[in-house]
């Protein structure tokens, strides 16, 4: 594409770029030092965690600020022309046309009361002076390239009448109506369902090869960023620590902290036993408490006193390779090959008898239909229908799944908040498909305990952590005198390898792994049979995921705890579950062991979900498998196979018309399937070796 | 939506049945019965009265009759379309009523005309820019006039505008007709003590929707921040203002009575007033449960009309 590179002006450059914040503490430089060349035709992937000044990169470009952001020092050339000198005017004309941005949020992005229609002709008649005609044909022209069915429809909806696919799609079309020469893209599947990812992933690619955008693609996921950029940057607090082509940062990183991302993401071939995770110590420091030196010395293992904490670290070309830059001081005296941290190895855990045992649970929601002035009906939505399988002590069972399919109703069920409406739960001896919370006795709640999805919001901001945890074990009858409780306090404060002293802290001076630390203390306090984990890490940051993923094993490990976690992210899943239920649609579509799981035979549905997972693995190749459509609604599932419409092996006057057969495999391996045993097994793996690499190992 | 008006409807029915029993309740006592006939007959008069002739005085009024038969009585009336006779104005209480419910539509009229443009602009003003002098300025204002009482902006008015320049009558009792000038301190009183509320509410609705993200999309789009505001903003930013100013409905109807009594401007609430100081059974009656009415009803028009302005719910 760019044989001239030298040539070319880039379309994007940033150099020595200084952003900061203003806040009444003072000025917080948010990112310091940025340097980044964007030619034409390329894609530039931005990873980081949150608050490490990659979204604030993006709107910098869009010389976005805000009232208390400023850019401070530096400079941002668009085609070679410094943007800051640049009046409102002539920015306002750049934006929209030569650089488009697409958020995070769709739903949050578009403007709830205008017509899709309305929001999208704005673009080409302030920039191209079209008529509200021309406007409206190039719209729904630019709909259908986004590959959006029915654009006439589309035009005329509001944004809360179409999915948050579908949404993504119409902001992405947004962006290139005016056919932009750089596409500025944050987070852009983050809010979405792995297989809608998948789609739109897809369609990024084919924007790129079609019209020849330069992009800057935000993530904080790597598996994308392999999947979509050329060259890469990763940020941490503020500053880039490595920019290289993606191939040399993914398979030779040369900074410390690049590696601890790769170490504490479930690649393949990690396993909880034989390869555990390695979690980065420590935290993330806030803006204003940064080191001297490199900001990630303190969470650093190759950690040099003198050398590491001086001055500023500038960036150091790594030797060999193009362009390959790393601002770390000591990255050629590691050895990465032989220093690499590992994690200890442990014990299979041997499982126990069955303690939770789930048969033909249904649960069924009716609620009643009706617009303007109009009355409807009752509709039945059939969240959970016959579900049935059993977790084993000290056993880890992921249900898997995406939005709609029913896994965390089936959670509330189980939890007492909701009654099933048929079928049987049984918690021991115990029945808990219809006992409510309310009539449950303080034995069978204490029994069964929950790691909810978002720390933030489950922790009560008036209460000090200490105090929230010894409730639950005066509650639940562990201990009652005041001495016994803090001793328990305290002991579940060193599991969760928290300080004894921040039983006096109150949640909001807690960072989000820490708070998620607390619910992990708080739900094993009444010693529980069984803990339920809904999404527990998903809403942490990647280097404190692992820590948190790890502790939470260790803990049903020494407690032999049954786990049901609670996902839909199938790389963690095949890190920690024993077992794997995957679900859609409110049926269970496939069960059986992790291995059985992740090899064929699959169900079409599991080939398709293992599919969509971005890898941020070179070594690894994928087949190629993009859904069409979205999940359907659970108020109106389709006729026969919950999954017949966008199943690609779909058999018609079969699939659509009755229910699949419940096919064995043998070892608990079920797949509920139309197609042939045979022809199920014959399938191919969907993730294996590169041949190439294979071989290099 | 049908069944939300309707069990509104059916619970404005239930609000009128409870109040209206409640007030015949209260004046069935006998110490109200003694007022009323000392209003009537004159204090000197009652104390003379036998007891024989304050019974035929009772009878003559139908006050004798037991009370659960009065109220099924007037009920009847009411359903017929009789709202009774004001024993204090001498006239139906129908005619009566109308007049002055005229007249506070009149009042209302004015003081939403000059009150909704004004506290919208000035809202909104405030709200696009948190923060700045403009602002700060106009909710400072806002802050200033709204917490000033009513009737101590009425004095400064009459005193600056009646008495002092001697541009306006001091009162408003209309008793040569209707006169455009009479109506303007009270409207003027009323409009500002309220506008700085509404331009308050209309600010902070503003100011949210300024910082969402799909007014950050519209700038990021690169529209003139003109057709940001006017385009993007603002349907969405008044959405709340309107609920709340079809809600102020019920204030004009009957909490200005101060204002009213001030400037003997002969609205609803001061026949409300004049009735329960004498006490005027029939009148209070009616006029109880023509303010319920208005309550409830400017709530359905305040949904109804909530569901018109925000699309996600009315195609939910």
């Amino acid at each position: 594409m760019s044989d001239h590179a030298a040539e070319q002006v880039p379309v994007l450059e940033c150099r020595n770029l200084c952003i900061s914040y203003y806040t009444r503490a003072g000025e917080i430089p948010a990112v310091v030092d940025f340097n980044l060349k964007l030619m034409p035709g390329e894609a530039h992937g931005i990873v980081g965690e949150s608050g490490c000044g990659k979204s604030t990169v993006a709107l910098a470009i869009m010389q976005y600020m805000g009232k208390n952001g400023a850019i401070v020092g530096g400079e941002i050339l668009f085609e070679g022309r410094d943007m800051r000198q640049m009046s409102e005017e002539e920015l306002r004309q750049i934006r929209g046309s030569r650089i488009a941005m697409v958020y995070q949020e769709p739903m949050a992005s578009l403007n709830p009361s205008m017509t899709i229609g309305d929001q999208l002709v704005e673009v080409p008649i302030y920039h191209d002076g079209l008529s509200e005609q021309e406007a409206l044909a190039r719209a729904e022209e630019m709909l259908a390239k986004v590959r959006l069915p029915d654009p006439k429809r589309i035009l005329a909806s509001y944004p809360h009448q179409i999915s948050g696919g579908q949404q993504q799609r119409v902001v992405i079309a947004m962006a290139l109506l005016s056919n932009p020469r750089l596409l500025l893209l944050d987070e852009p599947t983050t809010a979405l369902d792995v297989t809608v990812e998948a789609g739109i992933v897809d369609l990024i690619n084919e924007i790129a090869e079609e019209f020849g955008t330069s992009m800057i693609y935000i993530s904080h996921n790597l598996g994308l960023i392999l999947e979509t950029c050329d060259r890469l940057t990763v940020m941490y607090s503020g500053e880039a620590v490595e920019v290289g082509d993606i191939h040399d940062v993914f398979e030779e990183m040369r900074h410390p902290y690049t590696r601890g991302l790769f170490g504490s993401i479930p690649l393949p071939g990690a396993d909880k036993n034989a390869h555990p995770l390695v979690a980065i110590p420590g935290q993330l420091p806030l803006p204003h408490e940064r080191p001297e030196g490199c900001n990630f010395g303190p969470r650093c293992t190759f950690f040099r006193d003198g050398l590491c904490n001086v001055g500023r670290l500038p960036m150091h070309a790594v030797p060999g390779d193009d362009d390959h830059k790393v601002r770390c001081e000591r990255f050629q005296e590691i050895d990465w090959d032989r220093d690499l941290p590992k994690g200890e190895a442990k014990p299979p855990v041997e499982a126990g008898g069955t303690v939770l045992s789930v048969e033909d649970m249904t649960k069924h929601y009716l609620i009643e239909d009706g617009g303007l002035f109009v009355r409807g009906g009752e509709r039945v939505v059939k969240a959970n229908e016959k579900l049935s399988f059993t977790a084993r002590e000290a056993e880890t069972v992921a249900i898997v799944g995406e939005s709609g399919c029913g896994k965390s109703t089936f959670a509330k069920v189980l939890m007492g908040l909701e009654d099933a409406t048929d079928g049987k739960v049984m918690l021991g001896n115990v029945e808990l498909g219809d006992l409510p919370v309310e009539r449950r006795n303080a034995e069978t709640i204490s029994k069964l305990q929950m790691v909810f999805q978002n720390p933030f919001d489950t922790l009560n901001p008036s209460h000090s952590v200490g105090s929230q945890i010894a409730r639950v074990i005066r509650k639940f009858g562990v201990a009652s005198k005041d001495e016994e409780v803090e001793e328990i306090v305290f002991r579940l404060l060193d599991t969760v390898k928290l300080p004894r002293d921040f039983a006096r802290r109150k949640p909001r001076q807690l960072s989000g792994g820490q708070k998620q630390r607390v619910g992990i203390a708080r739900a094993f306090a009444g010693n529980p049979k069984v803990v339920i984990a809904d999404e527990p890490v998903s809403a942490l940051d990647v280097s404190v995921q692992a820590a948190v993923t790890e502790l939470l094993m260790d803990i049903q490990r020494q407690n032999r705890t049954t786990m049901l976690f609670i996902s839909h992210d199938l790389s963690v899943v095949r890190y920690l579950a024993d077992r794997v239920v995957v679900m859609y649609l409110g049926r269970i579509m496939e069960q059986g062991t992790t291995e059985d799981i992740f090899a064929p035979p699959y169900h079409p549905y599991t080939e398709a979900l293992l599919a969509a997972v971005p890898i941020a693995d070179t070594r690894i190749e994928k087949r190629h498998i993009v859904l069409k459509g979205e999940i359907p609604s659970p108020t109106n599932p389709p006729k026969g196979c919950p999954f017949s419409t966008r199943c690609p092996y779909m058999m018609p006057g079969t699939c659509d018309v009755e229910l699949p057969p419940l096919r064995s495999f043998g070892g608990g391996h079920r797949i509920l399937c139309h197609l042939d045993p045979a022809e199920l097994t014959a399938m191919e793996p969907v993730i294996k070796p590169k041949t190439e690499a294979a071989e290099r190992l | 939506m049908l069944k939300l008006i309707l069990r509104r409807l059916v619970q404005m029915v239930l609000i009128m049945a409870v109040s209206s029993l409640l007030l015949f309740a209260i004046f069935d006592t006998p110490e109200f019965k003694k007022r009323l006939a000392v209003q009537e007959l004159g204090g000197f008069a009652v104390s003379a009265l036998t007891e024989e002739s304050y019974k035929s005085w009772l009878a003559a009024r139908g006050l004798d009759v037991p009370f659960y038969q009065r109220y099924a009585n007037w009920v009847g009336n009411i359903l017929s379309g009789d709202l009774g006779f004001s024993y204090e104005k001498n006239r139906p209480v129908g005619p009566l009523l109308a007049d002055r419910l005229a007249n506070t539509g009149i009042l209302a009229f004015f003081v939403f005309a000059l009150m909704i443009p004004l506290s919208l602009i000035l809202g909104i003003l405030a709200g696009m820019k948190e923060g700045s002098l403009q602002d700060r300025s106009i909710s400072f204002i806002s802050v200033l006039t709204t917490s000033i009482p009513e009737i101590a902006s009425a004095i400064l008015l009459t005193v600056i505008f009646a008495l002092g320049l001697g541009w306006l009558p001091v009162k408003s009792a209309m008793i040569g007709g209707f006169s455009f000038r009479e109506l303007i301190l009270p409207v003027l009183t009323l409009v500002i003590y309220d506008f700085g509320y509404v331009a308050r509410m209309t600010r902070a609705s503003m100011a949210e929707v300024m910082t969402s993200q799909y007014i950050r999309t519209a700038i990021l789009k690169g529209l003139p921040y003109r057709r940001v505001v006017m385009r993007h903003a603002l349907r969405n930013a008044l959405i709340a203002p309107f609920t709340l100013i079809v809600l102020q409905l019920n204030w004009l109807l009957s909490g200005v009575v101060v204002v009213e009594v001030f400037f003997e401007y002969d609205g609803f609430g001061k026949l409300l007033l004049e009735a329960a100081l004498f006490p005027d059974v029939e009148v209070v009656q009616a006029c109880t449960l023509v303010a319920v009415a208005v309550a409830v009803l400017s709530q359905i028009i305040s949904d109804i009309g909530y569901t018109f302005l925000n699309p996600r719910i009315r195609f939910a």
